[in-house]
């Protein structure tokens, strides 16, 4: 079993922009500098790289940078941005089966001066494959197909748009204590969130994601050799991927698919989490998610939220506690596998006091994991 | 001016596109067990037939869900916007992505009524559109 066999070590980022100024692989490998210096691992350690398929440095191009000599095991994930939890998932399993020491998880990506995902640049087919049946008719991103299952899911359970810029407020105050967010300064109130233009119906624009220029990493090892650097570890205490349920209703995430077996594997109930990030790539996936992996019960989400119940000051369950990507950077779920280990850690900028247990969704079903304080 | 992307078909998918430019809306269906798919795919995923049969539809629907695009990430949809993008529930059963030629984006919802209607495109491709159901066909 995997249960806390395997840890986070190390965690590190780059600063987030609208304009790097640098390289996709540079932004990676300066995050996996910092990270291995905050694991307290050589790099001669390492001998596992994996990364997302969307990522353009290629396994071999960080190990001739980084001077490895033994790249022992290495893999990419597809899908999209929303792969970074099935990452730490594969990784894991790779540790604790014995075909690597040290796994480094890694993402670089110009998101804002470069490819933009919101424009389709990365995700857009060209009217191929599945794209034939959906961009001639102005599906051309994620959000559009996000932005639709979200308005029949709204009309099934009652999700409102109040309840879904609380969302954003949330995040924002979170934000707000956070210097490295990129709305750090700027605050939000449920009034500007109601007034915001619309990007997609039923999405404001403060429901959409930031786009990033942005490096994040994460150093994988086992926990008795995480322990070795004497601070605090993130045991992964449970990790789970789902990549298809075909039997699902629409309004339907893939948490549904993936919440039973990471709440058995971990053998915790939802009620007994402190603290939860989740993939807010838009804002009423947050409502989604608690409600498909059982946090909340379903329809129940929106008023959760609307009532405060995400926020670090004072809510029953602090969510997306560094402002996540609507309001720290969309760095595609790697900044909140930072924050979450952070939060296990004791060292987030909107600490849950006492954490020992730490969720992180990283694609509202694609991924998750569950850190638990060693 | 710029236009969003048409179907690049497959030999896959073909007979979709071939049923709409000879003006019908047909949905792939098992030949062995008789379940309807779309978008179409090769297998059936309920007995694994490749075997597979084009079944005419009444064109009928509902919409599902809708979107109204208001940022045109686009060239095409700059003078367009805002823009619906519906997905129409067919009496039938199967989900189509489409559009509505005479329902103006803040009249869509959920649940309204709409039958299909034929737009050529190109010489290859004529996209299945929707009208409001009971409307009279445009230029009719």
């Amino acid at each position: 079993m995997l249960r806390n066999a395997v840890a986070i070590a190390g965690v590190g980022e780059t600063d987030y922009s609208a304009n790097s100024g640098r390289s996709e692989l540079v932004l990676a490998l300066q995050a996996i500098d910092t990270a291995l210096a905050d694991a307290g691992v050589e790099p001669d350690a390492v001998d596992g790289l994996m990364r997302w398929s969307v990522d353009t440095s290629a396994e071999g191009e960080i190990a001739a940078n980084l001077g490895m000599r033994n790249l022992a095991w290495f893999g990419e994930i597809s899908q999209a941005g929303n792969v970074g939890a099935a990452l730490v998932t594969a990784a894991a399993a790779a540790i604790h089966a014995g075909l690597a020491n040290v796994v480094v998880v890694y993402r670089g990506v110009n998101g804002r001066s470069g490819r933009r995902y919101g424009r389709g640049d990365v995700t857009g087919r060209g009217g191929r494959g599945g794209g034939a049946f959906t961009e001639p008719f102005g599906v051309l991103t994620p959000q559009h197909g996000l932005a639709m299952q979200t308005r029949r899911r709204m009309h099934e359970l009652g999700t409102t748009e109040r309840q879904i810029g609380m969302v954003a407020v949330t995040e924002r105050a979170h934000a707000n204590r956070n210097p490295r967010a990129t709305f750090y300064e700027r605050a939000l109130t449920i009034d500007d969130y109601l007034g915001s233009r619309y990007v997609v119906e039923p999405f404001r624009l403060f429901a959409c994601c930031l786009e990033t220029d942005g490096g994040g990493a994460l150093v994988l090892t086992s926990t008795e050799r995480a322990r070795a650097s004497g601070r605090p570890v993130a045991m992964i205490r449970a990790a789970a991927m789902s990549g298809f349920a075909g039997e699902r209703e629409y309004i339907d995430t893939s948490a549904v698919a993936l919440a039973p077996r990471l709440w058995a594997q971990a053998g915790v109930a939802p009620s007994d989490v402190d603290v939860v990030q989740i993939y807010d790539h838009f804002a009423p996936f947050v409502i989604f998610a608690l409600e498909d992996y059982g946090f909340v019960e379903r329809g129940d989400g929106g008023p959760f939220v609307e009532s405060g119940g995400a926020m670090w000051d004072g809510g029953a369950l602090p969510v997306n506690t560094s402002g996540g990507h609507l309001s720290e950077a969309y760095l595609q779920g790697m900044n909140q596998l930072i924050e979450g280990v952070r939060q296990a850690r004791g060292e987030s900028t909107a600490q849950v006091a006492g954490a020992q247990l730490s969720f992180v969704d990283t694609g509202v079903g694609t991924g998750a994991v569950i850190l638990e304080r060693g | 001016m710029a236009e969003l992307p048409l179907p690049v078909p497959s030999e896959d998918n073909q007979p979709f596109w071939d049923s709409l430019r000879a003006g019908e809306l047909r949905i792939q269906r098992c030949a062995r067990c008789g379940t309807l798919r779309h978008p179409p795919r090769p297998m059936c995923a309920r007995c694994h037939a490749f075997e597979v049969e084009w079944a005419p539809m009444s064109g009928r629907g509902t919409v599902y869900s809708y979107i109204v695009t208001h940022q045109p990430i686009h060239p095409a949809l700059v003078d367009r916007v805002p823009f619906a993008t519906v997905l129409v529930e067919l009496e039938e059963g199967p989900r189509i992505t489409s559009n509505l030629v005479d329902v103006p984006p803040a009249e869509v919802a959920i649940g309204l009524g709409v039958q299909v209607v034929f737009e050529w495109a190109s010489d290859e491709i004529t996209l299945p559109l929707f009208r409001r159901a009971g409307a009279a066909p445009p230029g009719a």
